[in-house]
């Protein structure tokens, strides 16, 4: 048997954050804490994580309760910048997963280079038929897709077949 | 008669005797020996029977070369037809059958297209269409029908998974034998990451077989020291029974690995399917014989030299007493050294050449063989299998000089490296001269994105044939030393093509060049005799190298005889391509884990399971699943579609519209873009207010639709169909990112973040006002306005729209919220009657008030002004996209099929897609039509049959009569009429 948890969570807080970077960045840090990463990293402050998801956008990931508060913050920070803040935290579903056997699993449905993936990196890329990103929380990973599609993702997981186990 | 020899066999287990069933008969073999080696041990020989003439056959080979030993293995829902006995391991409880044969294996029916075989020449399949016509239909149709295809279809599905697993390394190495087994070394020592894959079960190939020296060393020493020493290194991967199937582009290689086609349980996936991304291919795969062309070179006991070696050697089998060697080279003298080890006889050695004088053909004469030089077979006597061989003259015509009584015949034509991974992604090969092979030229590699070549051919795969030239091959690809080994002289081979070189037709209608696919020597002449000169049309035309072994003993060989007819020269006439995979793979692995319920990803939306549980009947659209219809007990679809909507048109009704496409777009030009995007104007659009518009291709045509609604200065919200949101959003991206890339816009598609609902009927408002919140009156919330608020405790967005004409709301909420609102609504409107419905109602209530539907009144080939939507384009902007697609004289002419309401005299439906009947016949006989239904339903409102249609210069003809098409009955008349059946005025709505 392999060892794999996955476990559903209840929506996360997320904005999703467009613009130049190199013109919003102070305001983003000003208000989210967290520097701005650089491509396909992650930084995090306190319960904040700013993930870099292409080169004009960033998604916040936050308490779910903050996330209307703090969009609109972000949009009176940007000013007459061009820039666009949307709260996304309903679009997605966040799954945790853990235990030994975890990466194995998702190895067998990400087209990912798990050992050249660095700790603050994520991952935006495809899980069989659907998108997906991944990154890594604590001793386990966070995996995200499209709120329409979490039970298909779900029954993946639950299915992966592992070669370790 | 094939059996066990007493002592040897380096492959198999004594002491693990296994029990396993051919064609419902009980036969015992040991762990370690394959499918083939267990059959010819229990005396076994014919293993299945031609596809064209059911000949009977046995083993050729002893690899994944094989064509003829194909077999159904496994029973019920584990059943799989073609697998090769050569590399099918045995396990306890195997089942086995043989294919292609009826009755039985030993008789044949089929047998009597091989005596009138001269019937049935090359290209008789493209013959039967020419003439005599009625023939095809009646004779050669159901004949071809019955003896086509190998094997039989399994009976029930797979009971089997399969997985997939991607996989990432520096050098993937294909082939674990000593060349790939240094490689692997080499490249481990570097520090590299390493995945070094193998096909079959044991690693080291060939040399150990033929026993070979390294580093002073047995080879299977050697193979078993490195083997540990690569086991020490935490950057090599290595995995046998996996075999590198096909490289492509980038460095990606599909390798498929058996888990548990060797084994008694079927625990766990069958296979696994590793897609792995190389930065360099290491192809170390070898190389295969080739066999020799003689009349009778298919009967059951005639083989290749070195298959009868690795059945000796390896599973201690012998295929006969006494063994007629006829080759065209040294190699085959070891398996004369092998059988005379093994205690068995080899009454003659045909050399066909004239003289040969390197070390071992001198030290096999000193054993006592006879070999006789400049001879070939002129025919192999036997039927079922080998009795004898004609010896004649290789120069000559084929005339008997000698009769040899023998029971198994070994053949070598000499070698031909396995290019195939070499050439999958466009490796270019030389023919050498010398060696009679195509080889790697290392000047052609395949080139990957940086223009350098990504895959290195090394050892027999690159055309090195002694173990000591294959590792010094190795080594230098490699850039690492070789190890010491003698170097064995060779002397050259003596290319043969047919034997005799002058044989006749009658004995070329019996030189098989493909066994598998039954193609012959005169197959191949006669298809170069009638014009098919190029290598591709030849293969295709005679079947040649088309069979499940993809020509691996045939290609060469055809191409050769092909070239000698056609009084050409090998290289000119060229190989047929190389294609993946190298051996078939299973569907079953290439899907992985793609089955049952995560065949295909199913979207859903917040509410799906409140739909499920009320028994929703699903229709699919685009991945999502929408109800078609809530049917109640008893009630039929249409019954349900009927009751929805009237309880709709009557009181209220509820639509789970959280599919539709939600496209934000923003930003200071953000205007602008959507001007361009839609034929209508949108800039002028009001913050607070919605408006319908149109999407057009760069062509012109009508691509989607929906309502727009104007946010703030900068933001609109755009509403796409349901299959449409992505797409929709794909162009938005395409043309911010390729065209206009200054332009200050960013497009986010946030479909997914909000479940919308649609609360319909005269009695929408009523229960909005019930929930309470937000005022929802027609003077602060206007038809076509939309306003955030709240209501029943959601925070929400409400849009004035319609789709179905009645009053109508459209309240959009975090996905969260979706099915808690909804609930809100079915307990809130519970007084009103209200009543969910589905996309049929919908569609029925969207036509009663003549709106189109993306895919149904526009199908790629339709302009909005078809559809009398000229309303919807702007006159008054410089440009939008279509523009001027549209202006195109095609889309000017009169005698456009403009779009009309149709009402059908008698009441009921139109047919779907039914054509409107026009005058006379057009130039191929044909009735000709003058337009077609787009849309027709049974309108529970009106009590009658409505459709929808485009009709020639329709728009003009309002009031005629027209005739529809009808399956299987007379034509159907309906009045051509306003598309807009009900509520012309759209009073309802607008309340």
């Amino acid at each position: 048997m392999s060892d794999l948890t996955v476990e559903r969570l209840p929506p996360l807080g997320m904005v999703t954050i467009r613009g130049e970077l190199s013109k919003i960045g102070d305001a983003i840090v000003g208000e989210t804490g967290c520097a701005v990463p650089a491509p396909r990293m992650s930084e995090r402050s306190g319960e904040r994580q700013l993930l870099w998801m292409s080169p004009d956008e960033l998604m916040l990931v936050c308490e779910y309760g903050e996330a209307g508060a703090t969009a609109d913050a972000l949009t009176a920070r940007f000013g007459d910048a061009f820039a666009t803040v949307v709260n996304t935290s309903d679009a997605r579903q966040v799954f945790a997963l853990s235990g030994q056997h975890a990466e194995d699993a998702l190895a067998s449905l990400m087209p990912v280079d798990f050992a050249r993936m660095k700790a603050e990196e994520v991952r935006r890329t495809r899980m069989a038929q659907i998108p997906a990103a991944i990154w890594r929380e604590g001793e386990g990973w966070r995996l995200i897709c499209f709120r329409s599609v979490a039970t298909y993702a779900e029954d993946l997981l639950r299915g992966a077949k592992t070669v370790g186990g | 008669m094939s059996r066990r020899l007493k002592i040897g066999g380096r492959l198999i287990d004594r002491s693990r005797p296994v029990t396993f069933t051919f064609d419902g008969r009980e036969l015992r073999g040991y762990a370690g020996d394959t499918l083939a080696s267990a059959l010819l041990a229990n005396g076994r020989m014919v293993m299945g029977r031609s596809f064209k003439y059911h000949r009977p056959r046995s083993v050729v080979g002893a690899g994944p070369e094989e064509p003829n030993a194909l077999m159904g293995v496994g029973e019920g829902a584990r059943f799989e037809p073609n697998r090769r006995a050569t590399l099918q391991e045995v396990y306890e409880g195997l089942t086995a059958r043989s294919q292609n044969a009826w009755p039985s294996l030993g008789l044949d029916i089929g047998r009597m297209n091989d005596y009138g075989s001269r019937f049935l020449p090359a290209g008789f399949y493209y013959k039967t269409f020419i003439h005599p016509r009625p023939l095809w239909k009646h004779v050669f149709e159901p004949f071809i029908r019955k003896a086509a295809g190998l094997g039989a279809a399994p009976e029930q599905a797979d009971a089997d998974t399969y997985a997939h697993r991607y996989a990432y390394c520096d050098t993937l190495i294909a082939g674990g034998g000593v060349a790939g087994l240094l490689a692997a070394k080499a490249a481990g020592e570097a520090g590299e990451r390493v995945m070094l894959v193998e096909s079959r079960a044991d690693w080291g190939g060939r040399s150990v077989t033929d026993g070979a020296e390294i580093d002073g060393k047995a080879a299977d020493t050697w193979v078993k020291d490195i083997l540990q020493h690569l086991d020490g290194m935490e950057n090599v991967v290595r995995m046998s029974r996996c075999e590198a199937s096909g490289v492509y582009d980038h460095g990606y290689v599909l390798c498929t690995e058996n888990l548990t086609d060797h084994t008694s349980h079927k625990d766990g996936p069958r296979e696994r399917l590793w897609r792995v991304r190389a930065g360099r291919v290491v192809a170390a795969t070898g190389a295969i014989e080739r066999p020799l062309s003689f009349a009778g070179n298919d009967v059951p006991g005639v083989l290749l030299a070195s298959a009868l070696r690795d059945y000796v050697v390896n599973h201690a089998v012998s295929m006969g007493e006494r063994t007629v060697i006829v080759t065209n080279n040294d190699d085959a003298y070891r398996t004369a050294k092998v059988l005379l080890k093994a205690g068995l006889r080899v009454p003659a050695i045909l050399d066909v050449r004239s003289a040969a004088g390197s070390a071992i053909v001198n030290e096999v004469k000193a054993m006592g063989v006879a070999v006789h030089h400049g001879r070939g077979i002129a025919k192999v006597h036997g039927d079922d299998r080998v009795t004898g061989v004609s010896v004649c003259l290789q120069a000559g015509e084929g005339h008997v000089m000698q009769e040899i009584r023998c029971d198994c015949v070994a053949m070598s034509g000499g070698w031909s490296p396995v290019v195939h991974l070499w050439s999958h992604c466009g490796g270019k090969l030389w023919w050498d001269e010398v060696r009679a092979m195509f080889r790697p030229d290392p000047d052609n590699p395949p080139s990957g994105a940086d223009g350098q070549g990504f895959v290195t051919a090394i050892g027999a795969a690159s055309g090195a044939l002694t173990t000591a030239e294959v590792l010094a091959d190795a080594a230098e690809a490699m850039d690492t030393e070789a190890p010491v080994c003698v170097a064995e002289e060779e002397g050259p081979i003596q290319p043969v093509w047919i034997m005799p070189e002058a044989a006749g037709p009658k004995l070329r209608t019996k030189m098989w060049l493909d066994f598998q696919n039954d193609v012959k020597v005169s197959d191949v002449r006669l298809a170069a005799q009638e014009g098919f000169e190029s290598v591709e049309h030849a293969k295709r035309y005679t079947t040649l190298g088309m069979a499940t072994d993809q020509g691996k003993l045939s290609n060469i060989n055809g191409l050769a005889v092909l070239a000698d007819r056609l009084d050409t020269t090998i290289p000119q006439v060229g190989t047929t391509t190389f294609r993946p995979p190298y051996t078939p793979v299973t569907i079953g692995t290439l899907a992985g884990e793609a089955r049952g319920v995560v065949f295909q990803p199913l979207r859903r939306t917040p509410m799906h399971d409140w739909h499920e549980a009320q028994g929703a009947y699903w229709e699919p659209v685009g991945h999502w699943r929408r109800p078609y219809c809530y049917p109640k007990d008893g009630e039929s679809h249409d019954e349900a579609v009927t009751r929805e909507i009237r309880a709709t048109r009557n009181s209220l009704g509820l639509l789970d519209a959280s599919t539709l496409g939600k496209i934000l777009v923003r930003g200071p030009d953000a205007a602008k873009f959507m001007d361009m995007l839609y034929t209508n104007m949108m800039s002028s659009l009001k913050p607070g207010r919605c408006r319908y518009g149109l999407m057009c291709d760069e062509q012109g045509f009508l691509m989607d639709d929906g309502v727009v609604a104007r946010i703030d200065d900068q933001t609109f919200l755009c509403h796409t169909t349901t299959g449409g949101a992505d797409r929709i959003h794909g162009w938005m991206e395409d043309w911010l990112q390729c065209e206009w890339w200054d332009w200050k816009v960013h497009a986010i598609n946030v479909t997914e973040q909000f479940a919308q609902i649609a609360v319909v009927g005269p009695n929408a408002r009523k229960v909005l006002e019930k929930l309470g919140g937000m005022d929802v009156s027609a003077e602060m919330l206007p038809f076509m306005a939309w306003a955030d608020g709240t209501l029943g405790g959601f925070d929400l967005r409400a849009y004035r729209i319609s789709f179905s004409g009645e009053l109508s709301y459209e309240l959009a909420v975090p996905a969260t919220q979706g099915l808690a609102l909804w609930e809100a609504l079915i307990a809130a409107g519970a007084e009103f009657g209200v009543t969910p419905y589905g996309t049929e109602a919908l569609h029925v209530m969207r036509a009663e008030k003549g709106f189109i539907m993306i895919g149904d009144e526009t199908d790629g080939t339709v302009v909005p002004q078809d559809l009398g939507l000229d309303w919807a384009i702007s006159k008054k902007k410089e440009d939008f996209l279509g523009k001027r697609g549209q202006q195109r004289s095609e889309f000017q002419k009169a005698d456009r099929w403009k779009l009309v309401g149709l009402e059908t005299i008698d009441g009921k439906p139109l047919e779907e897609g039914a054509y409107a009947i026009g005058e006379g016949r057009n130039a191929n006989g044909q009735q000709r039509v003058q337009g077609r239904v787009t849309s027709t339903y049974m309108s529970p409102t009106l009590g009658r049959g409505i459709a929808m249609g485009l009709i020639e210069r329709g728009s003009e003809r309002m009031g005629e009569t027209v005739r529809f098409s009808r399956i299987g009955q007379g034509p159907q008349e309906a009045r051509i009429v306003n598309t807009v059946f009900f509520d012309p005025e759209g009073e309802k709505a607008n309340v």
